[in-house]
């Protein structure tokens, strides 16, 4: 009998394995929505599958009544518009100034001490701020999330940057690199893979920002929904739509993931 | 053509002086190897003459000008690791440096002018053994290759001087003899004045033209730093150029027998 910290499971066992909690957690589900609507037919916490597909069809594949517009597809294009913006905004601004202030020690000395004091203010409290000055809009929401994750991802990769062993940097000097190229072709391309890592630890953030910009002052949006029928205890919208935000932010992971894998195969190989 | 003079050159951090009064000459086409105790300032040496560090005191001239001071294409350095571009192939990073020089802008070539560079690593991928690796990254290959192509990445570029710190210090006995003859014969193909850290002595007599033994002479106990290395050796190996390719042929024939230590001093 090999230690446990020795037993690897195959392939098989694996996603049996894997597969367990989901399973478990579905079961626990069932239980106790069966508990719940057999004392109480009227309950609303934890709604049949059959009623919450129903009303995920209503939502999904029917206009609403009032606005004639299919409400699910509405909020999930609102938010995914939304969201993406702020992405690569932040990844653009994460990589512009990330770049500079790891690579030219001029520029780090300017601007490392101001990100850092910048990425330490809480972006739901200023918030009300961007309301004010920015309105409403679009703009207020995807400020919010970009203040929220823009300085993490500039301050990862300047430290990334800054990671490089000296050896390569002075080698490339050596053979004849300028600064400039030393960005653009010994920097940057070692940098777009740590953008990724970054942008993907960024995602949890980002749809925190967005849910609760969308929460506070929209009319559509994944966000929005939420917290609107969470005055009419609708668990039979709120459970489908979080599960949607967790797919979508799964899915666009993995995205990244396969991304980074394909575009950077150099990466893996490294130890 | 590289003709390199040190005067009078002192190196301190701080308190702690490293290197004393360094005064040395050396001829063109010279192959230095340089030994010494852990820590005696050798790497710092070759940092200097590289233009990484600038001399405390004293001067460092280069065919009786002074050195540029920072890393330029004039002087080429293989460290014992890290000098590779782990997002390049093996011939990305050898045509680097040719990319770097003759595209200043984008630092990389393309069509006709990227065919002639490619077709310039291949000979040089074939003369260091490394043909069938072209499209392999850093991380693919075993670490006697990964100085190779490290130092074949340096001497593409045609330096004056190419400085070598430890570079087989971190590799498999077994494959040291190869990668000597593989310095000697680029050594002796190319215009160019070799430095090379070893803390092997066997290595630094077999590869050597002029063995240089850096020491501290002096100590004080209750102030440790307050004395820095000096040339305690410098021990001519052989004469120079006319019988320079006689001598290549030896050390490749004798490779791997015994190695005929010069007399000291
Ligand atoms: N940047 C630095 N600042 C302070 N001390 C240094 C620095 N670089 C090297 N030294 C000191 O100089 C001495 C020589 O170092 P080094 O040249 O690396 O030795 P070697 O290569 O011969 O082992 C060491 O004592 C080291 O601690
Ligand atoms: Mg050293």
């Amino acid at each position: 009998m090999p230690r446990l910290i020795n037993r690897h499971p195959g392939r098989g066992p694996a996603l049996m394995l894997g597969l367990v909690p989901f399973i478990v957690l579905i079961f626990a589900y069932l239980l106790g929505s069966h508990v719940r609507l057999a004392a109480n037919p009227d309950d609303k916490l934890l709604p049949t599958p059959s009623t919450l597909m129903s009303t995920l069809h209503t939502y999904a594949a029917e206009e609403d009544v009032r606005s004639g517009q299919v409400l699910f597809w509405v909020d999930t294009m609102a938010s995914l518009e939304r969201i993406l913006i702020a992405l690569v905004l932040s990844a653009s601004i994460g990589l512009a100034f990330g770049l500079a202030i790891g690579a030219l020690p001029v520029v780090r000395a300017a601007l490392a001490p101001f990100v850092a004091v910048v990425s330490m203010i809480p972006p739901l409290a200023i918030l009300p701020i961007l309301f004010i000055v920015l309105g409403l809009g679009e703009v207020a929401k995807i400020a919010l999330m970009t203040l929220g994750i823009a300085p993490v991802i500039v301050r990862d990769l300047a430290l990334r940057a800054a990671e490089l062993p000296s050896e390569q940097l002075i080698k490339a000097q050596t053979l004849g690199a300028s600064s400039w190229q030393l960005v653009t072709r010994v920097i940057l391309p070692q940098m777009w893979p740590r953008l990724i890592d970054s942008l993907r630890l960024s995602m949890g953030c980002a749809w925190l920002f967005l849910i609760a910009a969308e929460a506070i002052a929209s009319t559509e949006g994944l966000g929005y929904r939420i917290f609107l029928v969470r005055r009419y205890l609708a668990m039979d919208v709120i459970l489908p739509y979080v599960a949607w935000i967790t797919l979508l932010a799964f899915l666009m992971d993995w995205a990244l993931k396969i991304l980074r894998s394909r575009a950077f195969p150099w990466t893996d190989m490294s130890r | 053509m590289a003709r390199v003079t040190v005067k009078g050159l002192w190196k301190r951090y701080g308190d702690t002086v490293v290197l004393e009064n360094i005064n040395l000459d050396f001829a063109d086409h010279e192959f230095v190897t340089i030994v010494g105790a852990s820590g005696c300032g050798k790497t710092t040496f070759l940092r200097i003459l590289l233009g990484m560090e600038q001399p405390s005191k004293g001067r460092l001239l280069i065919d009786g000008e002074p050195v540029s001071p920072e890393p330029g294409p004039d002087r080429g350095i293989v460290f014992q690791r890290y000098s590779l571009f782990p997002h390049l192939t093996v011939l990305g990073n050898l045509i680097l440096g040719l990319e770097l020089r003759r595209s200043r802008v984008l630092g990389k070539l393309f069509g006709a002018r990227r065919r002639e560079a490619i077709v310039r690593a291949e000979s040089i991928l074939e003369a260091v053994g490394l043909a069938g690796a072209r499209d392999r990254y850093p991380a693919q290959l075993s670490g006697g290759m990964q100085q190779r192509l490290s130092i074949a990445q340096s001497v593409i570029g045609e330096p004056r001087i190419l400085l070598l710190d430890e570079p087989f210090g971190a590799l498999d006995p077994g494959i040291t003899a190869d990668m000597h003859k593989l310095i000697l014969d680029l050594w002796a193909a190319n215009a160019m004045t070799i430095f090379m850290v070893t803390h092997d002595l066997k290595e630094g007599f077999e590869l050597g033209t002029r063995l240089l033994v850096f020491d501290k002479l002096r100590h004080d106990p209750q102030a440790p730093e307050a004395y820095g290395a000096k040339v305690t050796y410098d021990i001519p190996l052989r004469r120079l150029k006319n019988d320079r390719e006689r001598q290549r042929l030896a050390i490749v024939e004798a490779s791997g027998s015994e190695p005929s230590y010069a007399p000291a001093g």
